[in-house]
């Protein structure tokens, strides 16, 4: 119980560290396929309550919404094929197969994504894009290989400071980058051609959950009229329907120590906010290039 | 089939032999008729045969031929006849569906069958050739006008045509014409307009609750069974009001009529049953204007029927009938209710102010629920004239203990920045998004997106249904105009509105609200933003 809780928090927290390249949600996938392979239980129905335990154990580790959301994907995943082998070790076989083709799957979904997306970025476009993000840093990476020629203005995102880091890997890969303050967003607006972000969640509505500032830089895109264009992986689909700022869950908004030593949330900082889908032009993700309204309908898909 | 066109053609026979005694039958029919006594089958057939040959004469004097759609249907006259009488979306006319047998069963016997079909569809095909060419040079009789607007490309074989229902086409005489005679031929009174009508809204029907249809009934009448003339008559009295409870207390009637039904000889459970439902359902059309889950309910049911196995006993069959009844209500109504209340109450947080409007049974139910779950919300109710549904809402939820306030729709701009939630029932949602409720609703959820207040709208799935409406002008219902008269200090400015002939009354029952108003729906699958009904609708048509 108690000590494979720690083991698996401990095996997750390895996994982030040796690729720091990875999402988070395929750490929390690959601890889980790992945590799957070492369980011991003796029946299918105990084997799943154990992974429900353990995902939520990792989001009380790393609370952002794609480790939820690609946990329950990766659940119904392996369980959505059939079971009915007597041996339950049989069983467990299927399901880790199940396991290795999801995940595989998932690591080629930032390539899927990037190479749907790079198209829309034309030469000589100005673009620019909220904090840190590996989805739209492999999208500009391949823009970048195909010989286009763009410039980048990034956001400093406060209070971590997020931006910096995007900001020197894009210098890395010789790409113009300008950084600028969170409150100057409304200021630049004019002279950027389109806005790429990322998202930790992608929720029912077609809207996105992402680092806090984002949902300004829609409001703003939107009333400049610019392409608002989303990058996200298709396990970052969720099933939330938040209706406002405050119908997002508490346990996505503050990171997982904040949730746990403070005594009053209401003078925390939150993280993320939401972007509602009206603001959004296009979501590119690797089950294709989809508008909002279309989300619901993948969702479906998904998850009944 | 090859039995009962030589049935038919036998009773045929019989009936051509007696001249002498036909002008007899003629009174005999008519005295019938007003006595209230259904006609038997061949007496049906006798004044059928006469307004072919009345209708025939006639055509071979103008020349004109009739279009006759290209699905022929090779069923037994009777059944043909009323599968023809029935919902006119789908059905060949009435009228031109008395050609095809007549003139085959009339042709020489020596001929085959199939010599006879091939002369019929070749005479079909000349026919239908000669009407594209009128149809070019002259307008359009109105008669055929329906299914000629929507067959735009004349050689291609017919795929499903939607026509306009006739509900909607009162302005329109030859339709009229179709519906009385249809009405005649069921034994159904024809309910008569009331009042001058606006003319936005002149292709619809407008009753009058002081002319109900039973008077013009013989009571008790032998042609509707009691309990459905009981419904009839709760429904345009408006005793039974509300989506849920019409289709609940449609289902129970209906029950009640398999009940008491027998089948007759030589007739088999599956089909005469259904055709038995049909003048019902025109008589409750006749009454108020069906709503989209009756609709549905109706649907459900004739599937049911007509899935009876062939060898099952009628006792086995009813049963099975009921329970499926049953079943319908319990699931579709009651356990989706508790679904819907499930996924409603993540989004009631404590300290929410929540407006309901009118009076929709699975409002008050979250509602209720959510205060036994002890949440912490108050409601301010919107009510309007001239129903005032929100009364009986405000009772019931006060009846429970949950804080409210009662305000008009008149006030609602000012009421707005208190609120934190709108929770509307919906009537109907259409396959284009669009949610169809009682009139009001646009108006409060438009005011309801200027202020930033989210709008969350209940329906379950059974009343989902395939119609695409932008406007609430095209289909609606035009309610009693009497009910706007209203006395003041014992005044009644708008007693005698009749008299006044530039005075119109307009008492509209629904309107349509379009998804960008609404936030999120809830149904009994989850909660889908109102673009994703037509994924719903798919969803549960893979799953029948």
């Amino acid at each position: 119980g108690d000590d494979q809780a720690v083991e698996l928090v401990a095996y997750f927290k390895t996994q982030m560290q040796e690729n720091p390249d990875v999402a988070s949600a395929v750490a929390a996938i690959r601890t889980l396929l790992e945590f799957l392979k070492r369980d011991k239980g003796e029946t299918l129905l105990g084997l799943r309550e154990n992974l429900t335990k353990a995902i939520v154990k990792l989001t009380s580790v790393d609370s952002s919404v794609a480790v939820s959301s690609g946990g329950e994907l990766f659940l119904r995943f392996i369980s959505l094929t059939s079971l009915e082998h007597p041996d339950l070790s049989q069983c467990k076989k299927v399901m880790i197969e199940r396991g290795e083709l999801f995940l595989k799957k998932i690591s080629l979904s930032r390539n899927k994504v990037a190479k749907l997306c790079h198209t829309f970025i034309k030469d000589g476009a100005k673009i620019l894009t909220h904090s840190s993000s590996r989805v739209v840093l492999r999208v500009l990476e391949k823009a970048a290989a195909a010989k286009k020629r763009f410039t980048v203005y990034v956001t400093e995102s406060q209070p971590d400071c997020t931006g910096l880091n995007m900001a020197d890997a894009l210098r890395k890969l010789h790409v113009p980058v300008i950084v600028i303050l969170d409150a100057a967003v409304g200021y630049v607006m004019e002279k950027v051609d389109l806005v790429i972000v990322g998202a930790e969640g992608v929720v029912e509505s077609g809207g996105i959950i992402n680092k806090i500032g984002t949902y300004q830089m829609a409001v703003c895109s939107k009333a400049h009229n610019k392409p608002f264009y989303v990058v996200a992986e298709s396990f970052k689909f969720v099933r939330l329907f938040p209706l406002n700022q405050q119908d997002v869950p508490d346990k996505f908004k503050y990171k997982a120590d904040t949730l746990k030593k403070s005594n009053n949330l209401a003078e925390e900082h939150p993280m993320i906010d939401y972007t509602p889908p009206s603001l959004i032009t296009l979501l590119f993700t690797d089950l294709g290039v989809l508008t909002p309204s279309a989300v619901s309908d993948e969702l479906i898909k998904l998850y009944l | 089939m090859a039995e009962d066109d030589g049935a038919a053609s036998q009773r045929l026979n019989s009936g051509a032999g007696v001249i002498d005694g036909e002008s007899e039958d003629k009174a005999n029919i008519s005295r019938f008729k007003a006595e209230g006594r259904e006609l038997s089958k061949e007496e049906k057939q006798r004044l059928r045969k006469e307004k072919k040959q009345h209708k025939k004469s006639k055509k071979d004097d103008q020349g004109k031929t009739e279009e006759i759609k290209g699905k022929e249907k090779k069923s037994t006259m009777t059944s043909d006849r009323q599968q023809a009488q029935t919902n006119l979306p789908k059905a060949v006319p009435a009228l031109n569906s008395f050609e095809t047998p007549v003139t085959g069963d009339k042709a020489p016997s020596g001929k085959s069958k199939a010599e006879i079909r091939a002369e019929r569809r070749a005479r079909q095909e000349a026919d239908r050739a000669s009407k594209q060419v009128q149809k070019g040079e002259s307008s359009v009789t109105a008669a055929v006008s329906g299914p000629s607007k929507t067959k735009a490309i004349p050689s291609e074989p017919q795929p499903v045509v939607k026509r306009l229902p006739e509900h909607i086409q009162v302005d329109d005489p030859a339709v009229l014409k179709k519906l009385a005679k249809k009405l005649e031929r069921q034994q159904i009174p024809l309910r008569k307009d009331y009042g001058n009508k606006v003319s936005l809204f002149s292709h619809l029907h407008q009753y009058s609750r002081k002319a109900p249809l039973t008077q013009q009934m013989s009571i008790p009448s032998t042609v509707i069974h009691p309990s459905i003339v009981r419904l009839g008559l709760q429904y345009s009295q408006g005793i039974i009001a509300g989506s849920n409870s019409r289709c609940i207390a449609l289902l129970h009637a209906f029950k009640q009529v398999i009940r008491d039904y027998s089948t007759p000889q030589n007739e088999e459970m599956s089909r005469d049953l259904v055709n038995k439902l049909k003048p019902y359902i025109s008589f409750l059309n006749q009454c108020r204007p069906l709503s989209a889950s009756m609709g549905n309910a109706i649907k459900f049911i004739k599937k049911e029927i007509s899935n009876i196995p062939s060898n099952s006993r009628e006792e086995e069959a009813k049963v099975q009938l009921h329970e499926s009844i049953d079943k319908y209500i319990e699931v579709k109504i009651h356990l989706a209710a508790k679904a819907i209340s499930k996924y409603a109450i993540e989004k009631i947080s404590d300290g929410d102010v929540i407006l309901v409007y009118g009076c929709s049974s699975l409002v008050n139910y979250i509602l209720c629920d959510a205060y036994e779950k002890k949440r912490k919300f108050r409601v301010i109710v919107v009510d309007s004239r001239p129903r005032l549904e929100g009364r009986e809402s405000l009772r019931r939820l006060v009846r429970k203990g949950i804080h409210c306030t009662y305000v008009l729709i008149t006030a609602i701009s000012y009421i707005l920045p208190e609120v934190s939630k709108v929770f509307l029932g919906a009537h109907a949602l259409l396959a284009n998004g669009y949610v169809m409720s009682r009139v009001g609703t646009s108006q409060i959820a438009l005011l309801a997106k200027a202020f930033n207040v989210p709008v969350l709208v209940c329906c379950e799935t059974y009343k989902f249904c395939e119609r695409v409406q932008t406007d609430s002008f095209v289909s609606n219902e035009l309610d009693d105009p009497d009910d706007l008269i209203v006395t003041k200090r014992g005044e009644t400015p708008l007693e005698n509105w009749l008299e006044v002939s530039h005075l119109h009354l307009l008492n509209l029952v629904y309107d349509v609200t379009p998804p960008d108003f609404v936030d999120l729906v809830i149904t009994d699958l989850g909660m889908i933003p109102c673009t994703s009904v037509p994924v719903v609708l798919r969803v549960k048509n893979v799953d029948q």
